[in-house]
């Protein structure tokens, strides 16, 4: 984690009885838990962005989601062992994620339309075939992805440190967003992939290619799930475990969101970033009930989600 | 292939006589694999209760497991409370949280259903990782003593703790039974077969399938009190994501809506995960295997691919 943590500010309060400062510390204090959870957000709506598109469109519940962040990281870490530069990192771990993703997906999950219990357990097989593969291949050891120079560092506003690299994030995040936004709404195929999504079997009377659309839908899941585990990489770290540890976040973005919608898979994950950091700083104890128990909350009242469709 | 009538009984009835004969004859290693399988069979059947017999997929049954494990832990450690009372609570509770995870989660279908049952799960996981200072987080709680019931065996001993949780094996199959050949237990199965039907004839479809996911929590709750003492520790990873997702492996695997099934299917599964990792250390690997084979081959699981078997070679 980044030097800008609760304990700091905590121990300004308690020392410091001089109102002004405490005020300001408490500023800096959701400032900088404001911008943690905004940079966690963005990470992942990297991650949900994709599973929510598969959802959307192929009703497909992919335990297998994580596996792509984690073998994303790996495959990137392995790209720049070997002297390549995190650019090439980040272009090779998604490739080989995505051949991976559609070979899966052509070889099992399109036969397993609508039912989500065959779903669930071929894509946990997987799962749990990826994670001992990983470990086989990458051993039991964390590593850190080694991020450019101009990543690295801090930006620093009065006492308030920024880190380039969870700026980055932000950026990256905003622009697949964007990217994605305009290719949804502005181009043909965005066209047949709405089409897709709101009603297969008319998209496939009108002549559109709903094979050919499924696969690059999921293929673009996986790619953006890599994505995460690169930019993932250079902040958290790549570790065996981390697959089925980010898995439920990624989950519960979508679910709250709505399935298939862009719009909530944003907002969703923006909630979930905000509400895990605030949740671990302000109330330790209860920080996973304080995640998982307003989704629950919103699912009573809409079991859709925020923005999905029935 | 014919088989003569009552062919499936027979087998039945002499796995259950193995069950119950055999336990002083094998080793040790082989009694806790023993004891540890009936466990995880009567949370097998209570998820089949809802997988089965509603139709409807839970990725969040791990938290009854949990629920009723760590009421023992707390109660046992902390307050030296008492076999019946430890179990009284972890039951009652588990029942407690299904009824209200009950009216969350029934409002969806399908893979919404699964999605709710998922966040809900993961509250209880979170809860039991976090609040330290009720469940000891991460460390688990550890040192909980084997019951006392008052009787002259001791259950600190593998065998007696064996027929102490076969009796809780053949209690919960008992309560299935009775719970799905009654008329309940039909009811359910016609609402997994044709809601609007049953709907149209009458029936409150939502009352009979929250009435089912109740029953379910509670039993799911047993298991974890039988679980928590036989373990002797309970932690979060008792209660995590892959757990859930194990159960609904065993209950494929051995056959949805058979009850019996999964029972096998919880004995295959604690079989392979501990014979296979005294070979190899890529037992994730098989297991994995097992996962996707499961649906490959024999989606309506064993059980089920007998059945057809038997069912189709007939003349």
């Amino acid at each position: 984690m980044p030097p800008c943590r609760i304990g700091a500010y905590s121990t300004i309060t308690s020392r410091d009885p001089d109102p002004a400062t405490r005020l300001i510390a408490g500023v800096d204090f959701w400032i900088s838990q404001l911008f943690n959870g905004v940079s966690y957000g963005a990470l992942l709506f990297l991650l949900a962005g994709g599973l929510s598109l598969i959802f959307g469109m192929m009703r497909i519940v992919n335990m297998t989601h994580g596996s792509y962040y984690l073998l994303g990281g790996y495959v990137a870490l392995t790209v720049m062992w070997r002297g390549g530069p995190f650019l090439l990192a980040v272009v090779v771990g998604t490739l080989a994620i995505a051949f991976i993703g559609i070979a899966e997906w052509n070889a099992f999950l399109k036969r397993l339309s609508g039912q989500e219990l065959g779903q669930v357990l071929t894509t946990m097989g997987f799962a749990l075939i990826f994670q001992d593969l990983a470990l086989v291949l990458w051993g039991g050891d964390p590593y850190t992805l080694p991020v450019p120079a101009m990543l690295s560092g801090s930006y620093i506003i009065g006492q308030l440190y920024f880190p380039v690299y969870r700026v980055f994030m932000i950026v990256v995040a905003v622009l697949i967003a964007l990217v994605l936004w305009l290719s949804l709404e502005r181009t043909r195929i965005g066209a047949m992939i709405r089409a897709t999504v709101d009603d297969p079997e008319m998209a496939r009377g009108v002549g559109i290619n709903v094979y050919a659309i499924s696969m690059a839908v999921f293929a673009l899941g996986a790619t953006l799930a890599a994505l995460a585990g690169v930019v993932a990489g250079g902040f958290v770290g790549v570790y065996p475990g981390a697959d089925f540890e980010i898995l439920p976040y990624a989950f519960v973005v979508v679910i709250v969101g709505g399935m298939g919608s862009l719009k909530g898979a944003l907002i969703g994950s923006l909630m979930v970033g905000l509400l895990d950091n605030f949740g671990k700083a302000l109330f330790p104890e209860l920080s996973y009930f304080t995640l998982f128990a307003p989704m629950a909350a919103i699912l009573a009242v809409r079991p859709t989600g925020l923005f999905g469709r029935a | 292939m014919r088989l003569p009538p009552g062919a499936s009984r027979i087998a039945i009835a002499s796995a259950l006589l193995v069950l119950l004969v055999a336990p002083p004859m094998v080793s040790s290693f082989l009694l806790a694999l023993l004891t540890q399988a009936v466990i995880y069979a009567v949370l097998a059947m209570s998820l089949d209760l809802i997988l089965g017999y509603i139709g409807l997929s839970s990725l969040g049954h791990a938290a009854y497991l949990g629920i009723g494990a760590y009421s023992v832990g707390i109660l046992a450690t902390r307050h030296g409370a008492s076999f019946w009372i430890t179990l009284t609570v972890g039951v009652v509770l588990a029942t407690a949280v299904a009824g209200i995870f009950g009216l969350v989660a029934l409002r969806a279908t399908g893979v919404y259903f699964l999605m709710i049952t998922l966040a809900l799960g993961m509250v209880v996981w979170g809860l039991a990782h976090r609040w330290v200072t009720l469940t000891q987080g991460d460390n688990g709680i550890s040192g909980v003593p084997r019951p006392n019931l008052g009787l002259p065996w001791s259950f600190s001993r593998g065998i007696p703790f064996y027929y102490l949780a076969l009796v809780g094996f053949f209690l919960a199959l008992f309560v299935l039974r009775r719970v799905v050949t009654s008329p309940f237990g039909q009811t359910l199965v016609g609402i997994r077969e044709s809601e609007s039907r049953m709907r149209t004839l009458g029936y409150h479809v939502w009352l009979h399938k929250y009435l089912g996911c109740v029953i379910a929590g509670g039993i799911g709750g047993f298991a974890g009190v039988l679980w928590a003492y036989y373990n002797g520790f309970v932690s979060p990873s008792d209660l995590e994501l892959a757990t859930s997702v194990e159960i609904l492996l065993m209950v494929a695997l051995g056959g949805r809506g058979t009850l019996i099934g999964p029972a096998l299917g919880a004995v295959l599964i604690v079989g392979l995960k501990n014979l296979v990792s005294v070979y190899t250390h890529r037992w994730l690997l098989i297991l994995g295997g097992v996962y996707i084979g499961t649906i490959v081959y024999a989606p309506e699981g064993i059980v089920g691919a007998i059945r057809q078997w038997t069912k189709e070679s007939a003349p």
